[in-house]
């Protein structure tokens, strides 16, 4: 059996399935000040009654990394940056103790300047002086040579509790979102290791022994263990829950929209032969742009309990929300106080939510009925501008060939998933005022949930081979291999994908089941004079996001 | 410290990573694969104010206002050409619906020694991709007076050609010196066809000029005429084969001379010319030039092997390049003169020329006929045959013309049945139609 968990904004959503479907689904309020408490009431409470040996799989995804960037609760970290020449790197400070230092390479990881030893050393004292035990190191073009943050790392091993490397964060190039990127995975570190630290002992004083796994924002998950080494992979995973959660319900060979109508958002997604988008760079959270891998999503400030007002005679729905909806005795008019003035929605207080819609109508001149639905009208608009936006910016990304440019393949999806709480009465709506076909998502209550503990392991390989240099690197994986002249790039896809492997096991994948695809391969001739002096092959392979075998995550639409 | 642009800047970046002209020639795949990587792991893009274009494809008619292709626009083209054309109107359309204040397509393939008639490739171009851009932005914006400055290594030969005889657009090209190197033209008595004299401006730089004579001539020369010249826009053939390092041409400028030199000039739109040190210049020189599009510091800008003292000039360079200054700027104060003097009573003014296409290898001869018109740049005849066995008659009526130029323009296309030619070709710029038979 496997236990899914899915931290929202007001609820925290629990499921338990085996290989036959759903056995159970409960719900908790989620407490952002003790969300150690809120896992574990859903864990006791989904785990009451069963054999705690029959758990096999739990997989957990929180807000616990993203509430602490967003909430600046992050442990001090010292970002030592080495740039060489180009833009001045203190405009990519992320923090107080950032130090830029001498050391540079070039893009083919040439070296140009050493890394000064007296130099490390010096503020390795400084930094051990300010009471800082998580460093952050970062070289400019080192995904193509590392060897100067190696070098770094181990005159500061030791020194401090743990160091994050640039160039084991990402294989992608973009040297401000690196730093970034490795200052987050550091300054999250400790909070992410004692948090599931203590989730591990919790479980096993139940005897619940299956290893935890945590979900990525790019929908795939990694063993707890596994994570330590990227904690920073973990923030946003909430919108991938929702997507994987309706991946299945998508048709084979078609485009889908996903949306996940939320109390506050809508979360939007495209999924293209039931694979989601992935965003072409990484997230971006609190001002930093990152790295981390994740889905492409859109998030829009429109949801059931968003604030309805009148602002110049003309109705808004959110981005604010002031609370629950009046019917459930919140402060202000939302879609949902709607919904249940258009009769589709009658589990509370109607009389209330009649109340607030009617103040509305009587400003507007309308009849209450006539307002209600206006609001549902505005508020189903406002999602499909988003959505609209969503496949413009996909289908605007730039591309660097003849051959892709003349294909000039477009997004255009033709059907939506919906799902979250308010899914059918939004659903019925926007089917009729869109030309989309439009489903909701089986279970949509709690899809995200079951999204959650069906999703597969992910994992990327980004392989660069310099047949000039003599040498292939994977430097995300330490790999670094001598090669001949003669090297091809059908060798260096083999050699990556033997790495993908490895690296997808690791983190807990099925061997049985591992859909690895090569995403990227190119190959240049270098020519120096007229001479033909080598090949630079690139190659990415990767495990995309997807549903774990043999499950079944509900029924088919 | 926070980094934004000061300006808006678009970039288009096609760097056509299946195309070249053969596998080891400079102009092939790999030229913009290290500036790729350069500003991706920089994340240029990223900065607030730096916008990322997708490129437009050019239409036929597009390149067919600025061009007589021979046979027809298939055979003077690829694809690729249509593509790095449509990333220098991508960009000029943003920044005339002002989503941008300046932009930069830094596109391949070039083309600023394709001339207004295109047998074949010269100098790795086929196609005018400034000159396309810059007629579109003509025909679909209110723009009159455009400014083109040149600083491609190579005199912008084809460049010249296409507004020799236009008034409203001054092309400034600063070259290395034409009798040391391709093509070897661009010298200062090369001054504009007789009704546009003076807005074509050469600038010969003797061999091993380093960014001090760059910058000198940039300040005391190209910048007071275009302040004299007021041009609606600045575009700059931006090419960066004036590298110290660059393997096919000997000049001694930097990635923080170009960059001062954007900074100073204030382009409105930037185009990639030459440049074929991939490695060594591209990375840093396109960095530089980004930056200081958009107002951002450059200062740590310079490539690892930078040392200011081995390529600064040698005081006899200095001098030559202050006498070349002075030459032209006499000559440009005087251009009303030497114009009148040119212009005189003859109705028309004719040019006979033998041009090679070095990339295709073709001869072709044209034969000129320009009719110097006191009320517009005048109707314009070429008559070019090629040893590839084309013989054509070419008719350019030109944007403003008037109604006797229009119709003396007609009649000639007119006359072309029968006259030996095998196809007739008429640009009319003012109806913006274009027109070709074959006989
Ligand atoms: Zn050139
Ligand atoms: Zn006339």
């Amino acid at each position: 059996m496997i236990i899914g968990l899915d931290v929202g904004g007001t609820h925290t959503d629990v499921v338990l399935l085996n290989t036959q479907g759903l056995i159970k689904e409960i719900k908790v309020t989620t407490d952002h000040a003790d969300l150690f408490n809120t896992v574990l009431r859903g864990l006791d409470h989904i785990t009451q009654g069963i054999d705690p040996h029959r758990i096999e799989r739990i997989v957990l995804s929180t807000t616990l990394t993203t509430n602490a960037i967003v909430q600046h609760q992050l442990a001090p970290v010292g970002m030592i940056v080495s740039s060489g020449p180009g833009i001045d790197p203190q405009f990519f400070r992320p923090n107080q103790h950032y130090f830029p230092i001498s050391g540079c390479m070039d893009h083919r990881g040439r070296e140009i300047t050493p890394v000064n030893a007296a130099e490390i050393d010096s503020l390795a004292a400084q930094l051990k002086s300010a009471g800082i035990r998580y460093v952050g190191v970062v070289g400019k073009f080192a995904t193509r040579n590392p060897s100067h943050e190696l070098c770094i790392q181990n005159q500061l091993n030791g020194s401090f509790e743990k160091i994050f490397v640039g160039h084991k964060i990402s294989g992608n190039l973009g040297f401000p979102r690196r730093i970034a990127t490795t200052y987050l995975n550091a300054a999250v570190y400790p909070i992410h290791k004692e948090f599931f630290e203590a989730v591990t002992q919790s479980l096993q004083k139940k005897e619940i022994c299956a290893p935890i796994r945590i979900l990525k924002a790019d929908g795939g998950n990694t063993r707890f263990e596994s994570s330590i080494a990227f904690p920073g992979q973990t923030i946003l995973s909430g919108p991938a829950a929702s997507v994987l959660g309706s991946m299945s319900f998508a048709a084979p060979s078609e485009e889908s929209l996903v949306m996940d109508i939320g109390g506050t958002t809508t979360d939007l997604a495209v999924l293209i032969n039931r694979v989601p988008l992935l965003k072409p760079q990484g997230i971006t959270i609190d001002q930093h742009k990152t790295l981390i891998r994740s889905l492409d999503t859109l998030s829009i400030g429109v949801g059931g309990d968003s604030a309805v007002q009148l602002v110049d005679g003309r109705l808004h729905v959110g981005p604010q929300r002031k609370g629950a909806a009046m019917a459930f005795g919140g402060p202000a008019p939302t879609p949902t106080d709607a919904l249940f003035v258009m009769g589709e929605m009658s589990d509370g207080d109607g009389a209330a939510a009649k109340q607030g819609i009617a103040a509305l109508a009587r400003k507007m001149n309308l009849t209450v009925e006539d307002t209600a639905a206006k609001i549902l009208d505005v508020a189903c608009q406002k999602i499909l501008d988003g959505a609209r936006n969503l496949i413009d910016r996909i289908n605007r990304k730039p591309v660097y060939t003849v051959h892709e440019l003349q294909e000039g393949y477009l997004v255009k999806p033709q059907h939506l998933l919906i799902l979250g709480g308010p899914a059918p009465h939004f659903a019925k709506r926007l089917k009729q005022v869109s030309n989309y076909k439009v489903n909701v998502v089986p279970r949509w209550k709690i899809a995200n949930a079951i999204g959650t503990a069906l999703a597969r392991t992910t994992s990327q390989v980004t392989l660069l081979a310099d047949t000039e240099q003599a040498i292939a690197i994977a430097p995300e994986e330490g790999f670094r291999m001598e090669i001949g002249f003669d090297y091809t790039r059908q060798q260096a896809i083999d050699s990556a994908l033997n790495l993908l492997r490895q690296k997808a096991l690791q983190k807990g994948a099925n061997p049985e089941h591992l859909e690895m695809d090569v995403h990227e391969e190119i190959q240049f001739n270098m020519v120096r004079g007229f001479n033909t002096t080598g090949k630079n092959i690139r190659v990415k392979v990767q495990i995309k996001p997807g549903l774990i075998a043999g499950y079944d995550p509900g029924p088919k639409t | 410290m926070k980094l934004a642009a000061k300006h808006k800047t678009g970039l288009v970046f096609f760097p056509a990573f299946d195309w070249a002209i053969s596998p080891s020639h400079p102009e092939r795949e790999e030229r913009l694969l290290y500036t790729q990587d350069q500003i991706l792991e920089e994340g240029l893009l990223d900065i607030e104010g730096i916008t990322e274009f997708k490129p437009d494809v050019v239409t036929v008619k597009d390149i067919q206002r600025v061009h007589f292709c021979v046979p027809d626009v298939w055979a003077a083209t690829t694809e690729s050409h249509f593509i790095s054309a449509g990333g220098a109107k991508t960009i000029g359309m943003a920044v005339m619906d002002k989503k941008i204040e300046k932009g930069f397509a830094l596109v391949r393939p070039p083309g600023h020694h394709a001339m207004r008639v295109v047998h074949g490739s010269r100098g790795f171009c086929n196609i005018n991709i400034e000159a396309i851009m810059i007629e579109y932005l003509r025909q679909a914006y209110d723009i009159q007076k455009v400014a083109i400055v040149d600083t491609d290594c190579h005199h912008g030969d084809g460049t010249q050609d296409i507004y020799w005889h236009d008034p409203n657009t001054l092309f400034i090209s600063v070259h290395q010196d034409g009798r040391t190197l391709y093509p070897g033209s661009g010298f200062p008595n090369e001054f504009g066809g007789a009704t546009a004299l003076g807005t074509t401006i050469n600038i010969p730089l003797p061999p091993h000029t380093s960014t001090e004579g760059f910058l000198y001539t940039l300040k005391e020369l190209v910048l007071p005429i275009l302040s004299d010249f007021k041009p609606d826009l600045i575009i700059n053939s931006a090419g960066q084969d004036n590298h110290y390092s660059d393997p096919i041409t000997n000049m001694n400028f930097s990635a923080q001379g170009y960059a001062e030199l954007t900074a100073l000039l204030q382009p409105d739109i930037a185009v990639l010319e030459g440049g074929y040190s991939i490695e060594g210049a591209l990375p840093y020189v396109n960095l530089g030039i980004i930056l200081a599009m958009a107002g951002i510091s450059y200062s740590h800008v310079k490539e690892p092997d930078y040392d200011p003292d081995k390529i600064r000039q040698s005081p006899q360079t200095t001098t030559m390049i202050t006498k070349t200054c002075d030459i032209i700027r006499d000559q440009w104060e005087q251009r009303g003169y030497y114009q009148d003097k040119l212009l005189g009573n003859k109705e028309f003014h004719e040019r006979h020329r033998r041009i090679f296409y070095d990339t295709d290898n073709i001869m072709e001869t044209q034969k000129e006929k320009l009719r110097a018109c006191h009320d517009c740049s005048g109707a314009l005849r070429i008559e070019s045959s090629s040893d590839h066995g084309q013989n054509i008659l070419a008719v350019h009526i030109p944007r403003g013309a008037c109604n006797n130029c229009i119709n003396i323009g007609r009649q000639w296309h007119e006359t072309a049945r029968g006259a030996g030619f095998n196809l007739a070709l008429l640009q009319d710029r003012v109806e913006d139609a274009y027109l070709s038979t074959s006989f």
